[in-house]
This record gives structure tokens, C-alpha cells and sequence, in this order.
């Protein structure tokens, strides 16, 4: 840290020294960074429970009617001697979704990295609000074990879809599934609550607490993501509450909202959902291009390509997605006039989704690339964003939608954007800043080992799937081989199977190795990247508080081979004056 | 360390904070969710109300207009005592705060028990959240603005409980600023959907 010289700004710190108990320093924490590895390692738990249905609703499609290996462990409303009732399956479609969606890749996204990094990396003490903070995290953790324990109540869990399209989800007897579907809706009331408190808290800090110099401008890209992201759920997810708070009455109190029998309009739970829905996806994917822009910027030591068009196409790509959410329903019997300006709309987002991706490329065109795990994972990224992203406008376009409407066409594009995309970014991102939030190193060869695991086999399992669905093999179908025109398919169906297995193999032996590599891993450097945000120039882990002072913001976010001095990075808060020049 | 001390390079950029506090941005945040959520309900209001295959009750068929259009006044009025309560305490005046503060609560909680009788009336006549259409979307709309008022009382009395014991300042009195945002969005909620509900 020789060359490190961030000048005290002479603002008061807040910070006192906390010698606190166990329990208030690592159990009810208001430390940001506490709550952020807290909501790491539920999240993780929530991706193997996700990951772990996965796999059983993919034996039942591989092998349909075979014994589930260990299958006899579960009860027999669930699968007598091993063998997956559809009933439960049902369950298994519906809860991989929810898990997926709502307790794994959008808190991995937003309740990790925007409470770890937020406050390191514009240079402040903690959240706005620690407190609301804390809470923010501990209704998660309930909401998850709420949605969790809905397998083991009467009837099982919601078996409605994650989308819980009304009536199925309305009427205890359109599912079959009572006490389960209303701890389904309760789980995500209390996680939209959980969320709401959690975007007050980014929005706040972002707009307040910024360290002197760190204007808007100058704010990491993560940042940049990670703030939109947050005005996105706070102004989608209270529609779905309202929704929800509507479907709890229909199922407890005799409302009739969405029961067509008694004059209730199951198309208005579509609209609903959807109007959440589609920012919801946005939700999914925007911190993940943050983190990306962050780590292709730093393996090809360049500065992004295009901040400022980044910066708008976020923006763009918030906007649009609000007036997007129709292109869900094409098949909804809705006004072709409508469906096509939902399809115009939704058109359009290709425009900065494009940007954003040739800036990508532009950044790494003529760089010199290191491809450490991060990068891998970050260009593995951008790849299967790109072919989710060409997929998409086959769906977009309405009247290829109504062929692949509800087959497995749309099961490949949502895994190419959330799989290959979010969590791909997501597997960067905790590569990435493991050593700063843990102080130790991942080992470098067995990160490229999961890299390639996972990409090989996640293209096994999903490309196929493109294929399946122009076959006409349909969505949350229980038993493909029981129709005639998919008979000859299921040998790819059973190929996808195993992939799956091996994929959900490579995601165990990546628990393995982030465990060990938490006990065992090599000490951390500061800086093992040579990266030039903030959070770099703290020690590994920062200590409460982050700063003893708070720092002086100097340069813009991706200050990489920077002609004037020797080194090829420049910390934000590196002071221009003290830093070695190069030719002079 | 003094605060004067401000890194000079630092002074020339552009400010990195809003003139407005955490708090009453956080709030500001919070209300623009809520807007959202009532959104959610009345448009689902709207759609099924218009696009309703039955007729819909007219005005006064159901429910007791006078009564609400009375609740209604009282709300404004809390309004209008909420704003005085602020007032007060910009001026230092920590009497006239707590004299206003805690009628505001007072109004606001007589609108609550008003609406409760309400609904009791209703129920005695057989109009239930599971009548139709028209019970679903009045009991859960004026229901959830309800449980809004009731929880704006209580923390209306956490603010009066502080102002007696001296808590608010001339120069510091955020809490009471905060309040005032909540219970005027309330206000203004109830305005709409008294329009909507009962008088259209």
C-alpha cells in the first residue's frame, strides 16, 4: 500500500468502536458487510435447495416413472416407492421457480453485493439505515423458511406454477393444494416487505452517502446497476404485494378477485403479476451486467468501453422494462392492436441490451486479457446473455410466440438470461470478491476447473432444450412420453437429464471448494486483482466501519493503464499528485 | 477532528450529498412504494369495476354516504392539526406541539372507530368481503387504507410520547416532519378512494 494516499477529508466519522458480543457482532448484526455474507450463505443453501428440485422434476422428464434414486425417503404423498406423483411434481416445478427466482439469484444479486459493496465502494461508514437493514435480512431468512416448510403441511407445497396463474392458484380446488399455496403467498408477502426495506436503504445511501468526489459520474458501474435495480423493486414489487394481499383473500376470506365463476378476472392476476414480473426480470439481470462490466474492465486492464452509454442503457432498460409486461400474454386472447405494441416495446429493449453487449466487447477488444476465474466467468457471461438475448426476440415477436408459447423453448431463454446470465455473473462475483470479503484466495486452477464444468454442461442441458420446444414439447409437461409426438425425443430428454446431473454436480463441487477455500484458502492481498475501486484500498476484510476516515474520490471507476503513470491501475481514491509518473 | 478542515481538492467537485436528510428521503422512498401499492389496488378496482359483467351498486345503495362524507371531514381536519403540530415546532413552541400532536391521534384514531362501525353496520346487514365483487374490493381497499390510519396513530403517539418528553427541538424536529409526510399521504389516499368507492 505504498503508493496509497487517501487524504482525510476532515468529515466527522460516526463510527464508534463496537465491543460487542458474539450475538450483535455475527447473529443480529447491523454491520452492512455482516449482513451481506449472512445473506450469502442463506442464498447459497436456497441455490441447493433450488438446484436439488431441479434435478428430481429432471429425473422424473428423463427417466418418467423410474424409482427416484433415494426416493423412498420421501413420503408417499409425495413418491410412493420412489416414483414422483404428478401432483408433486407439480410442487417440484412450481417450488424450483420460486426458490430459484425469489430466494437464490435475486438476493445473491441484490441482498449480497448491494449491502456488501455499496457502502465500500462509495466510500461511507455503513447503510443509511442499519438497522431497517438487519431487519431487511432476518424477514428474508423467515420468508424463505416459511416457503421452505410448505412441503411438509397437508396438501404439500404450491403447485400452481411460480408464476401462480389465477384460478389455479385462487381456488383451493382448482390446485388441490390448500395450506400450502397460502404459506406461498405469505413467503413472498413478507420477502416483498424484506425487499421494500432493503431498496429504501440502497436508494438512500447511493443519493446520500457518497464520499466526497464520488459524483454520479465517477460511481462503478455495480453501483450504477445495483441503484437502479433497487428503484426497480421498489416501485414493481408492492403491485405484487397488492396482488398477493388480494389472492390471500380469495383463498381465506370469499373474495372473488380472480375467480372467473363468480365474476373475478383471472386475466387481471396475469396483469398483475406480469407489470411485477417483467421488472422483476430486470431485477435478475441488471447487477448481474454491473458486476460483469466491473470484472471484463479489470481482466482486459482497460477502462469500460462507453461508460456513460452504460450508464443510459441501465437506465433505458429500467424504463422500458415497466411498459414490456403484455409480451407474456400474447396468447392471453388480448387485442392484436395491444400485443403489437407490446411487442414494439419489447423490441426496443434489444437496443440497449446491444449496447451494453458491444461495449463488452469493445472493452475487451485489444486489452490484455488475464483470464482469471472472474473474467471467465464474465466473458461466459456475455456469450450466453448474447444467444438468451437472440432467443428472446423469437418470443418477442408475437407471431412466432404463439407457436412456442408455453413449450420448452421459453424454458431454454429464461435458463440462457438467468442461468448463463445471472448466475453466471453471479459465480464471477463471488470469485471475484472472495478474497475481500473473506481475506483468502480461491485457488485459481480449481476455479477454472468449475468454469468449465459449468459451461459445458449448462449448454448441454439448456441448448437442447430450443429443439424440444420447436418439437412442441410443453412447458411443466409431467410425462413426455406419453404423447406420441415426443416419443422419438426422448432420448434428448434423457441425455438433458444426465447433463443436469453433472451440472448439479459441478454447482456442489463449487460449495466444496468455496468451504474449503473459507478455512484453507491462501491469505488475501488488498488489492488481488490490481482493481481500482475503493473497496481494493481496504484491508482484506475491511474492518468495521470500512473507513477510519472517510475517503477523497479523485478519478472515474475503471482508471486501467492510465498513460501517466507506471502501474497499470489507479485506485479511485488515489491522489494524482503522489503517484509515480511514468516517463517523466 | 474539526469539520473546517475539508480537503480543498475535494471542495471543488460537485456536491455527493442531497440537501434532503436520510430519513425524510428513506420516507419519501417509502411513499412512492406505497403509491404503488394502492395503484395496484385501484386500477384492479377499475378494471374489475368496469369491466364487471353484473351492474354495479349504485352511490348510497349499500353504504351509508353521510357517514363516511363525515369521516372524511374528520380526516382533513387531522390534516390540518398534523400541519399545526409542525408549525408549532418550527416556531419552538413545544406546547401548542403536543396539544396538536395528540389531536391529531385523536381524530385519527375516531376515524378508525368510526370505519369500524361502519363495517359492523355492514356485516349486521349481510354485506361481507364475500358479496360479489363489490365486497371484495370495498372491504380490501378501505380495509388496507385503514389498517394505514391505524398504523399512522400509532406512530403519531411514539412522536407525541417523545414531544412530551422534550424530544423535539426548533432546530431538530426531523420525527414530526416524518410523520407529517405519512399522514398526509394517507389523507390523500382516503380522498381518492372515498371519490372512487362511494360517491361515483
Amino acid at each position: 500500500m505504498a503508493t496509497m494516499a487517501s487524504e482525510p477529508t476532515g468529515i466527522p466519522v460516526r463510527v464508534e468502536e463496537h465491543p460487542q458480543s458474539f450475538i450483535r457482532k455475527y447473529i443480529f448484526s447491523t454491520d452492512h458487510k455482516v449482513i451481506g455474507i449472512q445473506f450469502l450463505f442463506t442464498c447459497l443453501f436456497f441455490l441447493l435447495i433450488g438446484g436439488l428440485l431441479a434435478v428430481m422434476l429432471r429425473f422424473q422428464l428423463g427417466f418418467p416413472g423410474a424409482a427416484l434414486p433415494g426416493g423412498d425417503l420421501l413420503p408417499d404423498t409425495m413418491a410412493p416407492d420412489g416414483i414422483i406423483l404428478p401432483e408433486f411434481y407439480n410442487s417440484l416445478v412450481t417450488m424450483h421457480g420460486t426458490f430459484m427466482v425469489f430466494f437464490a439469484i435475486m438476493p445473491l444479486l441484490v441482498g449480497v453485493y448491494a449491502n456488501y459493496l455499496i457502502p465500500v465502494q462509495i466510500g461511507t461508514h455503513d447503510m443509511a439505515f442499519p438497522r431497517l437493514n438487519m431487519i431487511s435480512y432476518w424477514m428474508f431468512l423467515v420468508s424463505g423458511l416459511v416457503m421452505l416448510s410448505s412441503f411438509w403441511v397437508i396438501g404439500g407445497a404450491s403447485a400452481a406454477g411460480w408464476t401462480q396463474y389465477a384460478p389455479l392458484s385462487a381456488s383451493p380446488e382448482a390446485s388441490g393444494v390448500s395450506t400450502g399455496q397460502i404459506l406461498w403467498i405469505l413467503s413472498i408477502a413478507i420477502f416483498g416487505f424484506s425487499s421494500l426495506l432493503g431498496s429504501i436503504n440502497y436508494i438512500t445511501t447511493v443519493i446520500n452517502q457518497r464520499a466526497p468526489g464520488m459524483t454520479w459520474f465517477r460511481l462503478p458501474l455495480v453501483i450504477w446497476a445495483l441503484f437502479i435495480t433497487a428503484i426497480l423493486g421498489l416501485l414493481a414489487i408492492p403491485v405484487l404485494t397488492a396482488a398477493l394481499i388480494m389472492l390471500l383473500f380469495d383463498q381465506t376470506l370469499g373474495t372473488t378477485f380472480f375467480l372467473p365463476t363468480e365474476g373475478g378476472q383471472p386475466l387481471l392476476w396475469q396483469h398483475l403479476f406480469w407489470f411485477f414480473g417483467h421488472p422483476e426480470v430486470y431485477i435478475l439481470i441488471l447487477p448481474a451486467m454491473g458486476f460483469v462490466s466491473e470484472i471484463i474492465s479489470n481482466g482486459s486492464r482497460k477502462p469500460i468501453f462507453g461508460y456513460k452509454s452504460m450508464v443510459f442503457a441501465i437506465i433505458a432498460i429500467a424504463f422500458l422494462g415497466f411498459i414490456v409486461w403484455g409480451h407474456h400474454m400474447f396468447q392471453s386472447g388480448m387485442n392484436p392492436a395491444l400485443g403489437m405494441s407490446f411487442m414494439i416495446s419489447t423490441l426496443i429493449i434489444a437496443v440497449p441490451s446491444a449496447i451494453k453487449v458491444f461495449n463488452w466487447m469493445g472493452t475487451i477488444w485489444g486489452g490484455s486479457i488475464r483470464f482469471h476465474t472472474p473474467m471467465l466467468f464474465a466473458v461466459g457471461f456475455v456469450m450466453l446473455f448474447a444467444i438468451g438475448g437472440f432467443s428472446g426476440i423469437f418470443m418477442a415477436s408475437s407471431p412466432v410466440d404463439i407457436y412456442i408459447h408455453d413449450t420448452y423453448f421459453i424454458v431454454a431463454h429464461i435458463h440462457y438470461v438467468l442461468f448463463g446470465g445471472s448466475l453466471f455473473a453471479i459465480y464471477g462475483a463471488i470469485y471475484y470478491w472472495f478474497p475481500k470479503m473473506f481475506g483468502r484466495l480461491i485457488n485459481e486452477t480449481a476455479g477454472r476447473i468449475h468454469f468449465f464444468l459449468t459451461f459445458v454442461l449448462f449448454n448441454l442441458v439448456f441448448f437442447p432444450m430450443h429443439g424440444l420446444g420447436m418439437e412442441g414439447m410443453m412447458r411443466r409437461i409431467y410425462d413426455p412420453s406419453q404423447y406420441e409426438h415426443l416419443a422419438d425425443i426422448q432420448d434428448t430428454n434423457t441425455l438433458i437429464t444426465w447433463a443436469a446431473i453433472g451440472l448439479f454436480i459441478s454447482g456442489l463441487y463449487f460449495g466444496v471448494l468455496f468451504f474449503w477455500s473459507l478455512f484453507r484458502g491462501k491469505p488475501a492481498p488488498d488489492n488481488p486483482w490490481e482493481a481500482t475501486t475503493m473497496e481494493w484500498t481496504l484491508p482484506s476484510p475491511p474492518q468495521h466501519g470500512n473507513w477510519k476516515e472517510l475517503p477523497t474520490v479523485y478519478h472515474g471507476p475503471f482508471e486501467y493503464s492510465h498513460p501517466d503513470v507506471e502501474k497499470d491501475w489507479l485506485s479511485q481514491n488515489e491522489r494524482p499528485d503522489v503517484v509515480s509518473p511514468a516517463h517523466h | 477532528m474539526t469539520s473546517h478542515s475539508v480537503d480543498a481538492g475535494a471542495s471543488r467537485y460537485e456536491p455527493t450529498t442531497f440537501k434532503v436528510k436520510d430519513k425524510k428521503l428513506g420516507m419519501w422512498i417509502f411513499l412512492a412504494s406505497e403509491v404503488m401499492f394502492f395503484t395496484g389496488l385501484i386500477g384492479s378496482y377499475i378494471i374489475l369495476r368496469w369491466g364487471a359483467a353484473t351492474p354495479w351498486p349504485v352511490p348510497g345503495e349499500v353504504l351509508n354516504v353521510p357517514i363516511t362524507a363525515g369521516n372524511t371531514f374528520l380526516l382533513i381536519c387531522s390534516s390540518v392539526t398534523m400541519v399545526k403540530a409542525f408549525a408549532a415546532i418550527e416556531d419552538g413552541n413545544q406546547k401548542m406541539l403536543k396539544v396538536w400532536l395528540l389531536a391529531t391521534a385523536i381524530i385519527g384514531a375516531c376515524f378508525v372507530g368510526v370505519q369500524a362501525y361502519e363495517y359492523t353496520e355492514l356485516v349486521h346487514h349481510g354485506f361481507l368481503p364475500s358479496s360479489g365483487l363489490y365486497g371484495s374490493t370495498f372491504f380490501t381497499m378501505t380495509g388496507f387504507h385503514g389498517f394505514h390510519v391505524t398504523v399512522g396513530v400509532l406512530c403519531l403517539l411514539w412522536v407525541a410520547i417523545k414531544a412530551f418528553r422534550g424530544g423535539y427541538t426548533q432546530a431538530d424536529h426531523q420525527g414530526v416532519e416524518i410523520i407529517g409526510l405519512y399522514w398526509h399521504f394517507v389523507d390523500l389516499v382516503w380522498i381518492i378512494l372515498f371519490t372512487i368507492v362511494y360517491l361515483i
